[in-house]
C-alpha cells in the first residue's frame, strides 16, 4: 500500500485523489456566483445574529418598536431630531442608518429583526420539510418496491379517519402527530395480521407497493397551489411566528422528499451496498451509516432551494396581511407598511424589497452553485 | 393505451378525493369549530354564527358534514357566506376573468423559456450562459410584489397608460381598436409578473435538459456523420431534450394560480386569486374550500393531459 502511495506521488502525471467533499468544495471554489452568494449569506448569518441579540429581550440595544412621532418619515442617514425626541428613545448610533417610519420607529433596527425572524423562519421552516421529505423519501426510496398487503392498507386508512372522528376537537397540533402515529400504528397491525398464519391468503394479494401511494401523496401535494393553501391554514389559525413556520415547512415536504428518494434509489443499488448487505448489515445500519450520509448532498441542496423559498412565502404572507403579527417587525412586514408611502419615503418599500432579493439570490446561487459541483455534467468546463 | 389511461384516471380520481378531505379539513385546523372561529369579535353576530353552524351542517358528524358539503357544491346549492351567491356561478365569473391572465401567461412562460434556455445550453460556461444564469436567479428571487410596484411606477409614467383593474371605466363602448388596445396594455404587466417566475425557472431546465442531451452519444453520432450544427442541435437534440417538459406543462399551473393571489391583489385583478383573498379576509369558507378543491382539479386537468400526451409524443415509453 505505501509503496503505491509513493508511487502515486511521485508520478507528476497522477491524478490527485480528492475526498467527495473536497472535489465539491474545489468546485464551488471555483464558481464566482457561488462564492459571492457565501459571502452574502455569512454576512447575513452575522447580521441575523447581531439582530437576535441587539432587538431581544426588555430593553433591546436597537429598539425595533420606539415610538418617536416628531421623527416621523426620515428618510435614511437622518439626524434624529434633538430638541424633541426624549433622550433615552435616541437612536443608539445617532443618525437613523435607513430612516423611520411613519411611527418614527427606526428602520435599521427593525430590518435587524427582520433579519432575525427571515433566518428563523427560513430555517425552523426548511427544517420541518426536511424532516418530513427525509422519512418520506427515505421510506419511497429504501422500501419502494415493497407491496403493501390489504389489511396494512385498511389499516393505515381506518386508523387516522377514526382518529379523525374520536378527536376532532382537539387542537391541530397535538392531532397532527397523533394521525401520524396512528398511522404507523395502522400499518404495523396490518403487518402483523397479515404475517399470521390463519390469514395468510392476504399476503397473496398485494394491492399497491410503496411507491405508488409515494406517488399520489407527491400529486396531492403538487396539485395544490402552494401559496393558496399556506394563505388559507395561516388564515384560519391564530396569527403566530410558529404556526408560519409550521405550515410553510409542511408544505414544502415535496421537493426534498424526491430529491432523498432519487439519491437512495441510485444508492442502493451501488456495490459498497451490496457488499455491506453480503457481510450481513441490517436494514437500519444500511441507512444510518451508509445511505444517510451519502445523500446529505441532496438534502444539503434542498435547504438552498426551501429556504429562500419560505423567506419569498413569509414576504408574501405578510404583504396580504398575514405573516409575523406586530408589533413584530418582519422585512415582509416593513414593505407592505410601506407601501402606503411609496412616493413620500420610497426606502420603506425599497430597503426590505432589496434586502429580500438579496439574500434569496444569495442562496439560491449558492444553491446552483452547489448543484453544479455535485452534477458533473452541468458543471462548467 | 386505454389501459394506461384508465390507470392514470383512477390514480388522478383517488388524489381528487384526498385534496376534496384537505381542502375540507383545512377550515378544521382553527382552534374550536369553524362557526367559533373568533367569538370576541364584534362582527360576528349571533346570527352569523347560526348561519355558520346550518351552512356547515355543524351539528353533525364530520363525515356527514363532508359529504353534505360536496354534494351541495356539485348540485349549486352551496350559497356564499358573503352575499347568499351560489358558489358555482361565483367562481366561474372570476375564472373567466383570470383565464386571460393565465392563458398570457402560460404563453410568454413557453415561447420566451425555450429560446433562453438553449442557446445558454449551447455554449456552457460562456458569457451568454452566465449572464442568463444570472438573470434567471435574479427573477426568482425577485419578490413578485416589489417587481409589481417598480413595473407599475415604471410602465404608468413612460408610457402613461393605465395599468391597473382589468379595463378602463367607460372603454365598453369606445371603438373596437382603443377597446382592445386598452386591455392589453392592462393585460400586459400582470400575465409578464405571473410568467416571470416560470420563464426564470423553465430556462434552468431547459438548460439542463439540453446540455444532459447533447453529452449523448446520438448527438456525437449526428455531428460525425456531418449534419451541420443547427439540423444536430435544433432537430436531434431538441427533440428529445424537449420531451420532458410536457411534463412540467401540467406542473406548472398551481404557481401561477398561487402566484396570481398576490399579483390579482396588486392589479385589482377580479380574478380568482383576488377573490380567494377576499373570501378569506370576509370568512367566507364555501368560496374558501371550493377555490382550493378547484385549483387542484384545473392542475389535475393539465397533468393527466400531459401523462397521456407524454406517451402519445414520446415512442420510447411502451406499455
Amino acid at each position: 500500500m505505501t509503496i503505491g502511495t509513493d508511487a502515486l506521488q511521485g508520478d507528476e502525471f497522477a491524478e490527485e485523489i480528492l475526498t467527495p467533499w473536497q472535489r465539491i468544495g474545489r468546485s464551488l471554489l471555483q464558481d464566482r456566483f457561488a462564492m459571492w452568494g457565501a459571502v452574502v449569506l455569512v454576512f447575513f448569518f452575522a447580521l441575523a445574529i447581531v439582530g437576535w441579540w441587539g432587538t431581544s429581550g426588555d430593553d433591546p440595544y436597537f429598539s425595533p418598536s420606539t415610538i418617536r412621532l416628531p421623527d416621523r418619515l426620515k428618510p435614511p442617514m437622518a439626524k434624529p431630531n434633538l430638541e424633541d425626541v426624549a433622550p433615552g428613545k435616541l437612536p443608539p448610533l445617532g443618525i437613523y442608518p435607513f430612516g423611520t417610519d411613519e411611527l418614527g420607529r427606526d428602520v435599521f433596527a427593525r430590518m435587524l429583526e427582520g433579519s432575525k425572524f427571515a433566518m428563523a423562519v427560513g430555517f425552523v421552516a426548511v427544517g420541518i420539510s426536511m424532516i418530513l421529505g427525509v422519512f418520506l423519501g427515505g421510506i419511497a426510496g429504501f422500501h419502494g418496491n415493497k407491496h403493501i398487503g390489504p389489511a396494512s392498507l385498511l389499516g393505515a386508512i381506518l386508523f387516522p379517519v377514526a382518529g379523525g372522528f374520536l378527536f376532532s376537537e382537539i387542537s391541530w397540533w397535538i392531532l397532527f402527530p397523533l394521525e401520524g402515529a396512528l398511522l404507523f400504528i395502522g400499518v404495523v397491525l396490518g403487518m402483523w395480521v397479515e404475517s399470521l398464519p390463519a390469514f395468510g391468503f392476504l399476503k397473496q394479494h398485494p394491492i399497491v407497493n410503496v411507491d405508488t401511494i409515494f406517488i399520489v401523496l407527491v400529486d396531492v401535494q403538487l396539485s395544490f397551489p402552494t401559496f393558496f393553501l399556506i394563505l388559507t391554514a395561516i388564515a384560519v389559525l391564530p396569527p403566530s411566528i410558529w404556526n408560519i413556520m409550521v405550515v410553510i415547512g409542511i408544505t414544502g415536504w415535496v421537493g426534498p422528499a424526491r430529491f432523498v428518494r432519487a439519491e437512495i434509489l441510485s444508492l442502493r443499488e451501488r456495490p459498497f451496498i451490496e457488499a455491506a448487505r453480503a457481510i450481513g448489515a441490517k436494514d437500519m445500519r444500511l441507512i444510518i451509516i451508509h445511505l444517510v450520509p451519502n445523500s446529505l448532498a441532496a438534502v444539503l441542496v434542498s435547504v438552498t432551494i426551501g429556504v429562500p423559498l419560505a423567506i419569498l412565502s413569509e414576504a408574501g404572507l405578510s404583504f396580504l396581511g398575514f405573516g409575523v403579527p406586530p408589533p413584530d417587525a418582519s422585512w415582509g412586514n416593513i414593505l407592505s407598511d410601506g407601501r402606503k408611502f411609496l412616493f413620500d419615503a420610497p426606502w420603506l418599500m425599497f430597503i426590505p424589497g432589496f434586502a429580500i432579493l438579496i439574500v434569496v439570490l444569495a442562496f439560491n446561487l449558492f444553491g446552483e452553485g452547489l448543484r453544479d459541483a455535485l452534477n458533473p455534467r452541468t458543471r462548467p468546463e | 393505451m386505454t389501459a394506461y389511461i384508465i390507470r392514470t384516471a383512477f390514480f388522478k380520481i383517488i388524489t381528487l378525493v384526498i385534496i376534496s378531505i384537505i381542502s375540507f379539513l383545512i377550515i378544521h385546523l382553527a382552534p374550536g369549530q369553524p362557526s367559533q372561529i373568533d367569538p370576541l369579535n364584534p362582527r360576528f353576530r349571533k346570527e352569523d354564527i347560526a348561519r355558520y353552524r346550518a351552512a356547515f351542517d355543524l351539528d353533525k358528524p364530520l363525515w356527514k358534514q363532508y359529504y353534505l358539503f360536496y354534494k351541495k357544491l356539485g348540485s349549486g346549492e352551496l350559497k356564499s357566506f358573503k352575499d347568499n351567491q351560489p358558489v358555482l356561478g361565483k367562481i366561474w365569473r372570476r375564472f373567466m376573468n383570470s383565464l386571460p391572465l393565465f392563458v398570457v401567461g402560460t404563453i410568454l412562460t413557453w415561447c420566451l423559456s425555450f429560446p433562453m434556455g438553449i442557446p445558454a445550453a449551447l455554449n456552457r460556461g460562456g458569457i451568454y450562459d452566465r449572464t442568463t444564469t444570472f438573470l434567471s436567479y435574479f427573477f426568482i428571487s425577485f419578490p413578485g410584489f416589489v417587481l409589481a410596484y417598480l413595473l407599475i411606477l415604471g410602465v404608468a409614467g413612460m408610457f402613461e397608460v393605465p395599468v391597473l383593474g382589468m379595463r378602463t371605466f367607460g372603454q365598453e363602448t369606445a371603438p373596437t381598436l382603443y377597446w382592445l388596445n386598452d386591455r392589453v396594455w392592462h393585460l400586459v404587466l400582470p400575465s409578464l409578473l405571473g410568467a416571470i417566475g416560470g420563464i426564470a425557472f423553465l430556462s434552468r431546465y431547459v438548460r439542463v435538459q439540453m446540455i444532459e442531451v447533447i453529452d449523448s452519444d446520438f448527438v456525437r453520432t449526428a455531428h460525425s456523420k456531418g449534419l451541420d450544427e443547427n439540423t444536430v442541435y435544433y432537430v436531434h437534440a431538441l427533440r428529445n431534450a424537449a420531451l420532458p417538459f410536457v411534463t412540467m406543462f401540467g406542473l406548472l399551473i398551481p404557481a401561477l394560480i398561487g402566484g396570481s393571489v398576490i399579483i390579482e391583489n396588486i392589479f385589482a385583478w377580479p380574478g380568482m386569486g383576488r377573490m380567494a383573498f377576499e373570501a378569506i379576509l370576509a370568512r367566507d369558507y364555501p368560496i374558501v374550500i371550493s377555490l382550493n378543491f378547484f385549483a387542484a382539479i384545473l392542475v389535475l386537468i393539465g397533468t393527466f393531459i400531459s401523462d397521456i400526451l407524454l406517451v402519445i409524443v414520446d415512442p420510447r415509453i411502451r406499455l
